[in-house]
């Protein structure tokens, strides 16, 4: 029942996940951040199989800073993207990682882009793209409303529409969700959709 | 489904008056899901070589990047490009070496070999080879096109008749079939030019 969709806007790209960790039945926690940032102008928005999804990212994102301090300059995204992929396809017949992919990032000569990286290391350049029962919700929301260029304003309302549309129509929908973006300034967290708090812990 | 049905494809090359035409639709899917619409599945190898692959879109692309890696090492060695005839002796090789685990993919090459006479070839996930003196087809369309081609198909077409041809073929049999369409990317080459084509059919 994971969500996670992206979109690529005028000169930016937005990203956004549900924050639920699930066991069967049990949800463990509904605050958990399945976006990780690569580096300054990179993002990883991640599905899957929890274990694969922290080892997989930890492991690209530490390959991608180890890229920087040996050679000076960072990858491209086209670059990150093409090396996430590898590294899937390599593990595929040995060892699968179950871990979806939406790889958002920013760089000064290309501007904004989005790849899309299934676990059998598919890997696609897109405008828009979604995985898991979410995906159903939120491509046809962006079919509908995409269009190219699109500002930040538009864009978020845009990732809105599609919450909203995943949490009345998917039967287990998730509560929560993150919005991450990246743009020139580099990558950030925009806000969060909360409809469910984690109870206070109580002091001791 | 099968594992060759998971991404959807279609694929088909045909041999004109000292040229040739090789074509492929244009939608890369996750099963039912359409997850987009410009995917390419034919690459240039050298200016009078391309290759087609259909099948699981991971494969297809790992299977790309070890040939192309083949054919640049060829070229350091040799100082020239590889025959037609020579480049489906390797994509042979390659898969068959991969007989008790092959990659999940059928390649349709399609080059100019010497005194520009076409030459087009498919063969199956372990490498055997088809030569074929009119077409060759390849993907989950495959025998919608194997029907239209063998109908509409003259021999000795000019490049014009037979861009015209195989983009009719391959539209009406990506019509029938569900798991690929979305347009059609054509490519006509002869001993001077290549033109590449986008078609529009039923986006659907």
């Amino acid at each position: 029942m994971e969500c996670v969709f992206g979109l690529v806007g005028n000169d930016f790209a937005v990203v956004a996940a549900d924050t639920s960790a699930v066991h069967s039945i049990l949800v463990h926690k509904s605050n958990e951040d399945k976006i990780m940032i690569l580096d300054s102008h990179k993002l990883i928005a991640a599905s899957g199989e929890s274990g694969d999804r922290v080892q997989f990212t930890e492991y690209i994102q530490k390959n991608v800073a180890l890229y920087q301090f040996r050679n000076g300059i960072p990858l491209t995204t086209a670059a990150a993207a093409n090396f996430t992929r590898g590294e899937l396809a390599t593990a595929l017949r040995k060892n699968p990682y179950f871990v979806n992919i939406l790889l958002a990032g920013y760089d000064k000569e290309t501007g904004p882009s989005l790849y899309y990286i299934d676990y059998i290391a598919t890997l696609h350049k897109v405008d828009k793209g979604a995985f898991g029962y979410g995906s159903y919700f939120s491509l046809a929301m962006m079919d509908r409303h995409y269009h190219s260029g699109m500002t930040v304003e538009e864009a978020i309302d845009l990732v809105d529409k599609c919450i909203v549309e995943i949490r009345s129509r998917l039967v287990v929908a998730p509560p929560n969700f993150v919005i991450k973006i990246v743009d020139k300034d580099g990558a950030k967290e925009y806000a969060w959709r909360e409809s469910v708090k984690d109870a206070a812990v109580a002091s001791a | 489904m099968s594992i060759f049905e998971y991404n959807g494809s279609a694929l088909v090359a045909m041999v004109g008056k000292n040229c040739f035409a090789i074509a492929s639709d244009r939608r890369l899917g996750v099963q039912l899901q359409t997850i987009a619409t410009d995917f390419q599945r034919i690459s240039k190898i050298h200016d009078r070589l391309f290759l087609g692959l259909s099948g699981l879109a991971t494969d297809a692309q790992t299977l790309y990047q070890r040939l192309v890696f083949r054919h640049k090492l060829y070229q350091l060695r040799e100082e020239r490009d590889m025959k037609p005839e020579t480049f489906a002796n390797l994509v042979s090789a390659i898969l068959y070496e991969k007989r008790f685990g092959p990659y999940f993919c059928q390649p349709v090459i399609a080059g100019l070999g010497d005194e520009d006479k076409p030459f087009i070839c498919t063969m199956d996930s372990i490498g055997a080879k088809e030569l074929a003196k009119d077409f060759v087809v390849a993907g989950t369309a495959s025998e919608s096109l194997y029907g239209a081609c063998e109908s509409m198909f003259k021999q000795d077409m000019e490049p014009e008749d037979l861009f015209e041809t195989v983009s009719q073929a391959l539209l009406s049999s990506v019509d029938r079939d569900c798991l690929s369409g979305w347009g059609g990317h054509v490519y006509v080459v002869t001993p001077t030019e290549v033109k590449e084509r986008i078609l529009k059919g039923r986006m659907d």
